[in-house]
């Protein structure tokens, strides 16, 4: 692996161990959100995939329901029972947190106070299979709404456990290797000047002894 | 307070109109995008696209997920579901775990 590249001194090397605390700790941590996010990830996806099973199946009988109607009305009869709607539907968005993912909450908010004042039409020009669909389709509305709530919140957590993920295989695989090499490659360079400098310390040692005694050699008579 | 958009044939979001949401018809493919980005751009929370139109959307609708808001959700038409719906759970899961452990059937 790559050492980095720097001075080989001991102020680096106490800055080097802090970064690598720093990072250990950073490790750590967003490992433990990495694994609380995959959980509820896990809950919020079951819980979706059945939702959706109940939208699909609802909607397919609310489309049978209105295919129905459009057959025993005219296509201009229904038009006018519907697309004139009374009632409308304001959506009360606000956040949860989750793991420092937001996701969102809906809540609706009808016009008219009552909620299933919803057929806009008299009763005498409009077939009963059309009041089946358009109460049925009201009916579904709420688990609808659970649905996109759920699946935003899908979508939002994948993307984060996603990015999560890398930051962790990087400070696994990339930073904390690199940085603890880094401090083994200065710790050693530091040793091995230690040792260089008592090595050279003991040479000058001997050549003054080895002075001395031809000092005393060629001056017998020196005290 | 925003409101929420139903995209779609018209056959199949009609009723949509009567429960007060709005809905936007859009019977030919090719005048889709347009449409959608006119809603996306709307003040809208949720967008209800019927999957019939879903692979034509889908870069743009791939854009909206990254946001908070809208939220756009595929649901079948009265032309039946072609399974683009839970394709995009799918990718979710695939992306999350790596490989799809809840759809894989």
């Amino acid at each position: 692996m790559a050492v980095l590249n720097v001075n080989t001194t001991r102020m680096e090397l106490t800055r080097l161990k802090k970064q690598l605390s720093t990072a250990l700790k950073g490790h750590k941590l967003l490992k433990d959100k990495r694994d609380e996010l995959m959980r509820q990830f896990l809950d919020m996806i079951r819980e979706t995939k059945t939702l959706r099973e109940q939208v699909e199946e609802g909607l397919n009988t609310v489309n049978s329901d209105f295919v129905l109607a459009s057959s025993v009305m005219s296509k201009e009869a229904l038009d006018t029972a519907l697309l004139a709607p009374k009632q409308e539907v304001y959506l009360e968005q606000s956040t949860r947190n989750v793991m420092s993912v937001d996701i969102p909450i809906y809540h609706i908010n009808t016009r008219t106070a009552e909620e299933s004042d919803i057929f806009s039409y008299g009763f005498a020009s409009t077939s009963f299979e059309l009041d089946d669909a358009v109460s049925g389709l009201s009916e579904l509305l709420p688990l609808m709404l659970e649905l996109a709530e759920k699946e935003k919140s899908v979508k939002l957590m994948a993307d984060d456990i996603e990015k999560t993920r890398r930051r962790v295989n990087a400070l696994e695989h990339v930073l904390i290797p690199r940085y603890q090499e880094t401090i083994h490659f200065i710790s050693m360079k530091l040793e091995e000047n230690e040792r260089s400098s008592r090595a050279r310390l003991m040479k000058v040692k001997d050549m003054m002894i080895e002075q001395q005694i031809e000092y005393k050699h060629t001056h017998p008579d020196a005290v | 307070m925003v409101k929420i958009a139903v995209l779609g044939d018209t056959e199949s979001i009609k009723g949509f109109a009567a429960v007060g949401l709005d809905i936007y018809p859009c019977d030919k493919d090719s005048d889709a995008e347009e449409i959608f980005s006119k809603v996306v751009t709307a003040d809208y929370g949720i967008i209800y696209v019927t999957e019939r139109l879903v692979p034509t959307l889908k870069r743009q609708i791939d854009k909206t997920d990254k946001q908070l808001t809208p939220s756009v959700v595929p649901i079948v038409g009265v032309s039946g579901n072609n399974g683009t719906g839970t394709a995009a759970l799918k990718a979710a899961v695939e992306k999350a775990v790596g490989s799809d452990i809840i759809f894989n059937k």
